[in-house]
């Protein structure tokens, strides 16, 4: 008995226009082909360390391109790396623990503090082409981007739901299928939020360090970060008002024609099992899905890759049988191999932490002394800038979340601020400041204020649109006092949210003391104590050690804090503040 | 009641079991060299033609067994054979109904039962052609298209079906399949299972169901295992003779419901014999022991409300009542309405016997009493018969600043169950105890406290708890 399809997807909507579309499908394509083979031919030429960068507006759709291009490609690099790292980490409950505590690590490591290592190495490897050094930088934005992606991956993975997982087991899933029809799929919405911090991440570090100085060598790459900095040197207001329009622009495209569309379409992967009715739309989205090309040619292309791995996994012994979900840690013996590769890594790491600590003890005492306030001053900055930005983002942002048209209109323009570069900004900033005669030791705090206060404020509108209006009402039926009202009401409520706003805020802040503690401003260098203007000015001038005690150092703190105070908190919203049952 | 329609063990010539589980143990090693046994040494058969029901209260690691013979969980001893060959290695054909449907919700309702066969390597034609006969045959004809999000649940199970049904499997798995419905949609699901069952649609050759409902056991089993808990072992194995279709109102059928009833309450006494038969052979393993000595009793998870007011009914019929029928009247599951009698009884509060459910004085009492006298003799009682909450009240008046953290407790029940039921003990304890005023809680702290009282009553309830 057939049955209407009044519920079915393929119930195709009136294709209007899609020729048109298809027509502009295939115009982007080209264009992006032609472009990437002209970047392809500059890289492979010869390695320019110091691109003159030419004021003039006309250059600037190349050095955006430029850019964007290096944020692209870091960012697929991450996304691959973050998949393989989760994945190996989640599968295989030896090492697991290790590859967490690396990752918690790694993240806490500032950007700045990976780029002699990446740049040098890189050069070294690719001596004659400018390839060389874009890998450099490009690997160094990939250091910035890949940390929580591969936290998000691996955590998905870990919360799969048992049913799922043994139904895939049953049916005798290959690797394969249960990667791109389980673990992808789950997995989908998370990277995709992750996505959206790690590209602003990006973003943010690229503009800072297209323009570098290590030591006795000085590069400059062609893009907006390093136009921004020379138009901001030379004080050329018009060329700098063309590129700070080109960044809010780029900002905003990626928002309305990557990120809005993705959040969409990832609303299918989510496991709730009713509808919503509060969802994300993307214009866009339904533009895509109207063109013919781009909804039956890569399925196609698609379909035929799998069919014959599909094929040859079935005839394999491994999907011809159950494996049990929980099976016991291998008791036996690793094989050999495993114990080759677990020697020749504890060789290395070995030899690396002998040169590190030689390299260690030749920091002075005063150095260290010198290190220890920084670190302390820092500190203290990182903290003002939070409680500042909380100061004020929490009544702005609750009374937002409180007034549901508002909140709809204002939050996606807080997460594109959110995703602004404040780096970009900087360098104007700073010849303001100059100008005042302040010194950089409030103005960094402002910097970091810009950069991170945006993800406090948009997490605290979401926290309070979800307080349910019911316990809202209760509160105005017994007549609370406004103090009342905040203390049992509305903090409780949005306190979740507040610390995951605080949490990212705070490593934001972390990373920007890098940039904003130490700045070459018109021919003077503006800095102030702290630990990141001490990498920053190690890093200049060349003086390895300092710089490798100081990230030590930055990390320490970064770890611990993260263990004694935003471990606990989290803690304490699971339980006592978490809204549901 | 003299119908030859219930007998037990098969008087037909042995024939090869398809799945063999052979003296399959499951248990945890904990570091402090306890081992936490869910389910003791069990001998389990799945012979073709017939379905199988295992039934058992909740916590007889019913789960347990079904994920080891169906190769997804290894048991800690013993062996599971797939037709006399070790199951780990073999290429079993089974598939699992999963009680939450495990559906993909990114997948169409196709691609859902297309799956499995993709995981074959069956071309996509034939793919297609094979779940679009599955789906007509589960009568979701028409919604190949549709996302599991826009499917009711009976709907959805029947897609979860139909990608079990379509691999074909030799043995169909289904663990507590109609729980998660509705009861007119699960009345539904149970009919047609039959009807593919009898009109051999599916190629299966047997089918394994895990659950807690009596009736629906009943309903569609050719035989019936029953599990007791503490720890997990099989309490007695009979054949279900009656012709299908089953009337739930016959004799035979409520008799035997009956009688699985009485099983299910008396958890330390072997069953009697199935009803009606030729003094055939129980199943040996129906003797009832525990691997160490039980200190703690098992708390029911069951609210002192809930006890009061099946008191209270149980006064309203004079006293004595049929479990069953008690039941029926609440329109309860018997799964609901064990613990609340479990509990009373662990009380003294009502006596069991023969499957019914006898009032005691102390009970009646209980059931006359207005609330503050209903509280008293709640802590008397709960202080004389239950250990755990004997020994909190106990450690809190013995500390001068009257609070015990959870942890203590908690690592004493360890020993003797696993880390979520000694949880739930827990907090079925802090209810009790809460209720009778014994002592409080402090969530936040994870500590028990002795709750405030004037001097005096903190002393007169002392002295009359003792």
């Amino acid at each position: 008995m057939k049955l209407q399809h009044p519920l079915a997807r393929t119930l195709v909507t009136a294709r209007t226009w899609p020729f048109l579309i298809d027509v502009g499908v295939a115009a982007c394509a080209l264009a992006l082909f032609f472009s990437l083979i002209s970047t392809g031919t500059y890289w492979l030429g010869r390695p320019v360390p110091i691109v003159p960068i030419s004021h003039s507006l006309s250059a600037l759709p190349a050095y955006a391109f430029y850019s964007i291009i290096r944020i692209g490609i870091a960012y697929f690099l991450s996304l691959t790396f973050a998949i393989t790292y989760g994945y190996t980490a989640a599968y295989n409950p030896r090492i697991e623990a290790w590859m967490v505590a690396v990752l918690d690590i790694l993240q806490s490591i500032p950007v700045l503090s990976f780029l002699p290592p990446v740049v040098l190495a890189m050069v070294a490897l690719v001596p004659g082409h400018q390839m060389g050094i874009e890998m450099g930088v490009i690997l160094l934005i990939f250091t910035g981007q890949v940390w929580n992606l591969a936290f998000s991956f691996y955590s998905s993975l870990k919360s799969i739901p048992r049913e799922m997982l043994e139904a895939s087991r049953i049916y005798r899933y290959s690797a394969w299928q249960r990667f791109w029809q389980l673990e992808m799929p789950y997995a989908a919405i998370g990277l995709v939020w992750n996505s959206i911090v790690s590209v602003a991440g990006g973003w943010f570090a690229l503009m800072a360090c297209e323009m570098f100085t290590m030591g006795d060598r000085n590069f400059q790459l062609p893009g907006l970060g390093s136009y921004l900095q020379t138009a901001a040197t030379s004080g050329d207001t018009r060329a700098l008002w063309a590129g700070f329009t080109v960044v809010i622009l780029i900002v905003v495209a990626t928002d309305q024609l990557a990120w809005r569309p993705l959040i969409a379409w990832s609303d299918k992967f989510k496991f709730e099992q009713v509808e919503s009715t509060d969802r994300v739309t993307s214009p866009i989205l339904e533009l895509l899905r109207r063109s013919t090309i781009l909804t039956s040619i890569p399925g196609r292309i698609w379909t035929r890759i799998e069919e014959p791995i599909y094929r040859r996994m079935a005839r394999t012994t491994d999907c011809r049988i159950v494996h049990p979900i929980d099976e016991e840690p291998d008791r036996g013996k690793p094989s050999a191999a495993l114990w080759t590769l677990a020697i020749c890594f504890l060789c290395i790491v070995v030899w690396g932490a002998t040169h590190a600590i030689l390299m260690l003890s030749t920091v002075t005492w005063p150095d260290l002394r010198l290190l220890l306030e920084g670190a302390g001053a820092t500190f203290l900055r990182v903290n003002a800038a939070l409680l500042i930005s909380a100061l004020w983002t929490i009544p702005v942002g609750v009374s937002i979340g409180f007034n549901p048209k508002l909140a709809r209109f204002v939050q996606p323009i807080a997460q594109v601020l959110a995703s602004i570069p404040a780096t970009a900004f900087f360098p104007i900033l700073l010849i303001g400041l100059v100008k005042i005669g302040g010194g950089l030791g409030i103005g960094s705090v402002a910097l970091m204020l810009l950069g991170t206060q945006w993800y406090i404020l948009f997490n605290v509108i979401a926290g309070a649109m979800s307080i349910p209006s019911d316990l809202r009402e209760v509160s105005s039926l017994f007549h609370f006092t406004r103090w009342q009202r905040w203390t049992k009401l509305i903090l409780p409520g949005i306190f979740p949210y507040l610390i995951t706003g605080m949490v990212t805020a705070s490593g934001g802040a972390w990373n920007a003391s890098v940039f904003a503690e130490y700045s070459h401003v018109q021919d003077r260098t503006l800095q102030t104590i702290g630990l990141g203007a001490q990498i920053d000015a190690a890093t200049d001038s060349g003086r390895f050690p300092i710089l490798l005690l100081a990230t030590i150092l930055i990390s320490l703190m970064v770890v611990t804090m993260n263990r004694l105070v935003w471990r606990r908190l989290y803690r304490l919203a699971e339980t006592r503040y978490k809204l549901e049952g | 009641m003299n119908s030859p329609a219930i007998a037990n063990a098969p008087q037909v010539p042995p024939v090869e079991a398809i799945i063999r589980a052979e003296k399959v143990e499951k248990y945890y090693a904990q570091p402090s060299e306890n081992r936490i046994q869910v389910i003791s040494a069990t001998d389990l058969s799945v012979v073709p033609g017939e379905i199988l029901a295992l039934l058992g209260p909740s916590g007889s690691g019913k789960s347990t067994m079904l994920r080891m013979l169906t190769g997804l969980s290894t048991p800690s001893a013993g062996q599971v054979y797939w037709h006399e060959k070790p199951i780990a290695g073999a290429e079993i054909n089974v598939s699992i109904v999963f009680q939450s449907f495990a559906l993909f919700p990114w997948l169409t309702v196709l691609e859902n039962v297309e799956a499995p066969l993709q995981a074959r390597g069956v071309t996509p034609d034939e793919r297609r052609a094979r779940s679009m006969k599955m789906l007509d045959t589960v009568g979701l004809d028409g919604f190949e298209g549709a996302y599991p999000k826009e499917l009711s649940g009976g709907m959805r199970q029947r897609v979860g079906f139909a990608r079990a049904l379509v691999v074909e499997p030799e043995v169909l798995f289904m663990d507590e399949p109609f729980s998660a419905l509705d009861v007119l949609t699960a009345e539904n699901l149970r009919s047609e299972l039959l009807e593919l069952w009898a009109n051999k649609t599916m190629p299966t050759k047997a089918v394994f169901i895990v659950t807690h409902n009596i009736e629906e056991a009943v309903l569609l089993a050719d035989r019936i295992i029953v599990l007791g808990r503490n720890p997990g072992h099989i309490r007695t194995d009979f054949r279900v003779q009656l012709p299908q279709p089953r009337d739930r109102k016959s004799e035979d059928f409520t008799n035997l419901v009956d009688y699985i009833y009485k099983v299910l309450t008396k958890p330390d006494v072997t069953p009697a014999q199935v009803p009606d038969q030729a003094p055939g052979h129980q199943h040996p393993e129906t003797k009832v022991r525990d691997q160490r000595q039980m200190h703690y009793q098992m708390l029911p998870h069951a609210r002192p409300g809930g006890m009061a007011g099946l008191l209270e009914l149980l006064l309203d019929k004079g006293g004595r009542d049929d479990i069953y029928r008690l039941a029926d009247d609440l329109a309860f599951e018997i799964d609901d309405l064990l613990p609340i009698v479990d509990a009373s009884q662990l009380l003294g509060f009502l006596k069991i016997e023969e499957g019914d459910a006898a009032i005691t004085p102390s009970g009646t009492e209980f059931a006359n009493s207005e609330i503050l006298r209903q509280k008293e003799l709640f802590r008397a009682a709960t202080l004389e018969h239950i250990l755990l909450l004997r020994q909190i009240r106990r450690a809190l008046e013995s500390k001068r600043d009257h609070t015990v953290p959870e942890e203590f407790f908690l690592d004493m029940l360890d020993e003797q169950f696993s880390e979520d039921e000694s949880q739930r003990q827990i907090e079925t304890a802090v209810a009790w105890g809460r209720y009778a005023e014994l002592f409080d809680f402090d969530a936040g702290r994870r500590r028990f406290i002795l709750p405030e009282a004037p001097e005096e009553e903190a002393a007169a309830s002392g002295e009359g708890a003792e």
